[in-house]
């Protein structure tokens, strides 16, 4: 018995290409939509490239575009770091630049001669419509296609994916997320069909994975850990083995062909799951070889003890090198996973980034609006079936959400599970509410329920097109319309839907909640995620744009103004857009926390050398400028237009970080009021208002309010109307809302004196020649 | 598949004696020559083989030295790699495997084996340095 009639003339091969047509069709919309989303920002603004690290990339980019590959496989950047310099081949994760590079030339190839520039900035739309694709292929293997046409949508436009993904947002993790998911959609295929081919894909998109972002350590404790719970459930199987071979023999030896990777994958913990697995399926599979020839209850036992004790010895043997220190303990950024408190304590450098913050309920629910409840029904959907690849989702599931909760950034590897699993879920229930079959009990609803399913069924094709569900119901009812007949003919169906009703109510629901995640993610990317941090954008009372653009401003104006080979102090967030934007030396860069615990202690010495030049007095502070050959020091300063993100509300951060170093000379309690405020008026301390950062943030600021109230916009807080004075500096140039000011540092007095009393002599002198004046005039 | 030789080997006492033990190891060793197709005789051989090398190169590693870290870490993961890579293959045309592997044919299963090898020694050769 049939809720609404099914067309029964449709030839099967029909319907099959049919099905097949609405999916590239879905497909390519998804893949448009995924793209278009993303260009908010290329469209309000400009097709620039946004955050502080594409800007390495870009820089890198450019490299390899103008110079080939094997320059850029050596390049060593004399500019970076100043004194030391950077083996940029040895420190980065060459993926992104590379693809790009690839990009580029095939286009040049086929006479399409783009600006490398644009390709940058659009590379990560272009992958997140490979991204919806894998996902697609990913959710295909989990369910049907249909759940994976939902998947696709869901990841093609969720806020948390598109966040990182943005036109002009060129790092990292663009590339990476359609690698992790091509490289798990490769494993659970090398799972399922035991072919040692998809073992050697996934092994090969691996080890893209590893040269492309250092969150390939993820996937390589993933996949292991997804062996092991197998192991574990009883379900080893030959194809176990041979799709986790495969994939370690290959996938290892290739990731140490990267040079940042080096032999990380031998020496260091995180990747120890991995090898233990592998030799634990050795130890088992030869264990079932054994028994498979002699079946013995003695020999089971036997081979019981030995395998559980091989287990342990290789357990105790690495537990024992990592505390000999032949194997790395885990690194401090992984570390911070575990003990959350662990980076705050030891590492000022890891905490003190934004995105290493535990992520607050409002985030969740920003990035994956009705994903959020969707998720755990989909994964408790998927516990129902449970085989083996539903346990991979399962584990993700249950990692990912871990790892979202302790930090911010991890919400991204988080995102790809929550849009499988919730599609998997949502799929299962449309394809309940779709079925046109009813329980069998009465004979007399058949006759009334034929007319209005028609347009029923018309409708619900019109209620929701703009996600691609309206396709994904059309394939469904003809699906079950198709195999209906013969079940309903074998025997009765036990649970059912009644009814167009019922159906109608929920699919309505099912439609609106669709359309209103799909107005969401766009109201999200428009308003959140679409902002260029080079450019500042505010709205004048009339509704129009206005534009701050004093980051460029300046760095044009250290471009063109000063010596190729100028020295610039900056706090590090900044280090990477002067190198890119003003294309001088700098002293410390973003390169930072992924350095400063593995490969120099120089770098962290050199971070806290800048953060203590910036907070100590202009006499402590000058020598150590001169040392380093500073010749301008840049310092962000939004307390005119009330722009939160300047160098005064990091302070404490550089304080933090200097004292690490130097705890008896920068003391982080003596920045505070007695009472324990930050204060910058005129309560503010001691060292306070002797810091050269403060100075440099306030000099000459009062006399902006011409006597009046001198006032912080961001802070706000009333400065006294006495601004500080600068004896070892130089104000060189100050852009328009004094958002960035740049000084030049003296050089020192030719007489030899230090500057300081050497300024006070000058000023003092003319103190005496313009007194006499005044008093002939009053003895006049 | 070992049917017939577990009545033979069950009838012994339980107890783990070392005149068990290698009565035991006897009775595998009859087994698998009994019932081992030749083929995959051939690819045990390749496996013992290999893992001779393997275990060669890695006692010169600890006894001797282990300098060119990456030459010994390229000739001993093209030892384990291929070791595995032979095992699975070994585990694809086992025909007590027919039913685990249903869209794998022997003569795939080769040809993933092939594949799979040229990939891992193009990755050994440029490892080495």
């Amino acid at each position: 018995m049939l809720a609404y009639s099914l067309p029964s003339d449709i030839s099967p091969s029909t319907y099959v290409n049919a099905a097949s047509l609405v999916r590239i069709v879905a497909l390519g919309l998804i893949s448009a939509a995924a793209i278009s989303s993303r260009l908010f920002a290329v469209i309000n603004f400009e097709s620039i490239i946004h955050e502080f690290d594409p800007w390495f990339n870009y820089r890198a980019t450019k490299v390899l575009a103008s110079e080939g590959f094997y320059e850029f496989w050596n390049w060593f950047d004399p500019t970076a770091w100043y004194p030391l310099g950077r083996v940029v081949g040895g420190t980065i994760y060459p993926g992104l630049m590379a693809t790009s590079g690839v990009i580029y030339n095939l286009l040049h190839a086929l006479n399409l001669p783009v600006d490398i520039r644009n390709i940058c900035v659009l590379l990560a739309p272009g992958f997140s419509a490979l991204t919806a694709w894998a996902t697609y292929m990913f959710t295909k293997e989990m369910k049907d296609e249909s759940a994976g046409l939902l998947a696709a949508a869901f990841i093609g436009i969720v806020p948390g994916y598109i966040s990182r993904s943005v036109a002009g947002s060129y790092d990292n993790e663009a590339i990476a997320i359609f690698l992790l998911m091509f490289t798990f959609f490769a494993w659970i295929k090398a799972l399922k069909t035991g072919s040692a081919l998809f073992g050697t894909v996934a092994a090969l998109f691996y080890f893209y994975m590893v040269a492309a972002w250092g969150g390939y350590a993820f996937i390589t404790n993933m996949i292991p850990l997804h062996a092991f719970v197998l192991l574990l459930m009883g379900r080893y199987t030959s194809r176990l083995y041979v799709a986790y071979c495969s994939w370690y023999a290959i996938g290892t030896l290739s990731s140490m062909q990267v040079p940042f990777v080096g032999f990380q994958p031998v020496r260091t913990s995180e990747h120890m799951a991995a090898l233990g697995i592998f030799g634990l399926l050795q130890i088992v599979a030869f264990a079932q070889l054994i028994r498979s020839h002699v079946s013995s209850k003695q020999f089971q036992d036997l081979l019981f003890v030995s395998v559980i004790s091989a287990a342990g010895l290789g357990m105790a043997a690495m537990v024992l090198l990592t505390y000999k220190g032949w194997i790395a303990p885990w690194t401090g950024r992984f570390y911070s996973l575990w003990d959350t408190g662990y980076a705050k304590k030891y590492i000022p450098i890891i905490a003190s980034v934004s995105e290493h913050q535990p992520t607050a309920w409002p985030s969740f629910f920003m990035d994956l609006h009705m994903l959020t409840f969707l998720f755990p029904f989909g994964v408790l959907a998927l516990f129902r079936q449970l085989r083996d690849e539903h346990v991979f989702v399962i584990i993700y599931a249950v990692m990912g959400t871990y790892f979202a909760g302790v930090m911010v950034r991890l919400m991204l590897t988080l995102t790809p599970c929550v849009c499988v699993a919730s599609a998997v879920g949502l799929s299962q229930l449309i394809d309940t509410f779709v079925d046109p079959r009813e329980p069998d009990v009465e004979q007399e609803k058949e006759g009334g329920d034929a007319a209005p399913s028609k347009q029923a069924a018309k409708k619900e094709k019109n209620a929701a097109p703009i996600t691609g569900v309206g396709a994904i119901d059309d394939i469904v009812s003809t699906l079950s319309g198709a195999s209906s007949p013969e079940k309903d003919k074998s025997g009765k169906t036990k649970a059912g839907i009644f009814g167009l009703d019922t159906r109608m109510v929920v699919l309505f629901n099912t439609a609106a909640m669709l359309l209103f995640f799909v107005l969401h993610c766009t109201w999200v990317t428009s308003n959140a995620y679409s902002s260029p941090s080079v450019v500042l954008a505010s709205t004048n009372p009339d509704g129009s744009q206005h534009i701050i653009d004093d980051f460029r401003e300046a760095y044009y104006w250290l471009r063109m103004n000063t010596k190729e080979d100028a020295v610039v102090m900056s706090w590090w967030d900044y280090g990477y857009q002067i190198a890119g934007m003003a294309d001088r030396v700098t002293l410390v860069d973003n390169n930072t926390w992924n350095n400063s615990t593995r490969l120099t202690a120089g770098c962290a010495a050199h971070i806290a050398t800048v953060g203590k030049a910036m907070s100590s007095p202009e006499e402590i502070a000058y020598p150590i400028l001169r040392k380093h050959d500073v010749n301008y020091v840049l310092v962000i300063f939004g307390g005119l237009i009330g722009y939160s993100g300047d160098d005064i509300n990091k302070f404490l951060w550089m304080v933090r970080i200097a004292q690490g170093v130097w705890p008896d000379e920068i003391q982080e309690p003596n920045y505070f009021t007695p009472q324990g405020e930050y204060r910058v008026d005129d309560q503010a301390s001691k060292a306070m208002r002797e810091s050269l950062m403060y100075k440099m943030s306030y000099y000459r600021f009062a006399e902006l309010f011409g006597g009046g109230q001198v006032m912080d916009r961001v802070r706000q807080q009333q400065l006294p109307k006495q601004s500080p004075t600068l004896d070892y500096l130089d104000e060189a140039f100050t852009s328009e809302n004094w958002i960035v000011r740049i000084y030049q540092v003296k050089k020192e007095d030719s007489l030899g004196r230090d500057l300081k009393s050497a300024n006070g002599f000058a000023q003092g002198k003319k103190r005496k020649r313009s007194k006499p004046p005044v008093k002939r005039r009053a003895l006049a | 598949m070992a049917g017939p030789k577990a009545s033979s080997t069950a009838a012994r006492p339980a107890s783990s004696s070392s005149a068990g033990d290698s009565s035991a190891i006897q009775s595998l060793w009859r087994t698998y020559n009994d019932t081992t197709p030749s083929r995959l005789k051939l690819v045990d051989c390749f496996l013992v083989f290999l893992m001779l090398s393997g275990i060669a190169q890695f006692l010169y590693c600890i006894l001797v030295t282990n300098f060119p870290f990456n030459a010994f870490l390229a000739g001993f993961g093209s030892c384990v790699g291929q070791f595995v890579l032979t095992a699975s293959l070994r585990a694809q045309v086992n025909p007590e495997n027919r039913a685990e592997f249903k869209e794998v044919s022997p003569e795939r299963a080769f040809a993933d084996f092939a594949l799979g090898s040229i990939v891992l020694h193009f990755f050994v050769f440029n490892f080495l340095g």
